[in-house]
């Protein structure tokens, strides 16, 4: 079976998602509901690693499109880590880079929180 | 018109849980006739993307409906055929969303079809709504 999993830590005030197996339209709803519960809970500097993830699809990419909006209004930002080349180039195709920070692993994205 | 080497077809209801399913045999087909690991995951995400527009779109998440992928493999490419009877859609209206725009409006979709363009080496489109749309992916042998 070709599962989906979140789990969560805490890094000072940054939320961190690690996120295993295989995101597409069948395992979205529950990244999404991962966000939305961050988001009630105001926490508004996400980072997301991906090193375990080992597929996506364009509906993998649209939780990230319908949450940054929000997120950055509220002071935070949803920063991307650890992408395997596989996964990256999803994200290129369509042209994410220049909209989200993707970064190659997880101790500068914390880093560039920091700076914020 | 080439030789039809290797023909497989899959007829599968539109449900998400399905996506896996399909992206295997894809996936697997796509290795066993000479695509290296990269193209393979290449195709697999096309196929992917066709068979989930289908069902969110098309289907409108309807399960009881079926979606059907149709492998062909001749000597010089290989051509898959994702084939629905749901509500059908313009071609000529797609094009990469302005990723900014969308993103102030909370939109989050719009990228499959481009993607599927941009991944795969010829897209056709067959669209008659209700009866039969045809999205015909084709990936060559390089």
């Amino acid at each position: 079976m070709e599962g989906f999993e979140v789990s969560k830590s805490e890094n000072g005030d940054v939320s961190i998602l690690y996120i295993k197996g295989y995101l597409d339209a069948h395992t979205a709803p529950d990244l999404e509901s991962e966000f939305q519960k961050l988001a009630d809970a105001k926490k508004y500097n996400i980072l997301v690693n991906f090193q375990d993830l080992s597929y996506i699809s364009s509906a993998g990419l649209g939780v990230f499109m319908g949450f940054i909006e929000d997120i950055r209004k509220n002071g935070g930002d949803i920063k991307l880590t650890d992408m395997k080349p596989k996964i990256f180039r999803v994200f290129d195709l369509l042209g994410f880079p220049t909209l989200y920070d993707i970064l190659d692993e997880e101790a500068k994205a914390l880093e560039k929180f920091g700076e914020s | 018109m080439p030789k039809i080497l290797k023909e497989y077809q899959l007829k599968i209801p539109s449900q998400s849980d399905n996506l896996s399913i399909i992206r295997d045999v894809v996936s697997k087909v796509a290795r066993r006739i000479g695509f290296n690991t990269d193209e393979a995951s290449k195709i697999e995400l096309a196929v992917d993307e066709a068979c989930t527009n289908v069902i969110k779109h098309a289907y409108a998440n309807n399960s009881n409906q079926m979606i059907e992928v149709s492998i062909k493999v001749d000597r010089k490419k290989l051509i898959i055929i994702v084939a629905d009877k749901g509500k059908g859609f313009n071609p000529d209206e797609i094009k990469l969303p302005d990723l900014n725009e969308s993103i102030k409006e909370g939109r989050k979709g719009g990228l499959g079809l481009c993607l599927i363009k941009t991944l795969m080496d010829k897209v056709e489109f067959e669209i008659k709504p209700g009866l039969k749309n045809k999205v015909k992916m084709i990936k060559y042998f390089s």
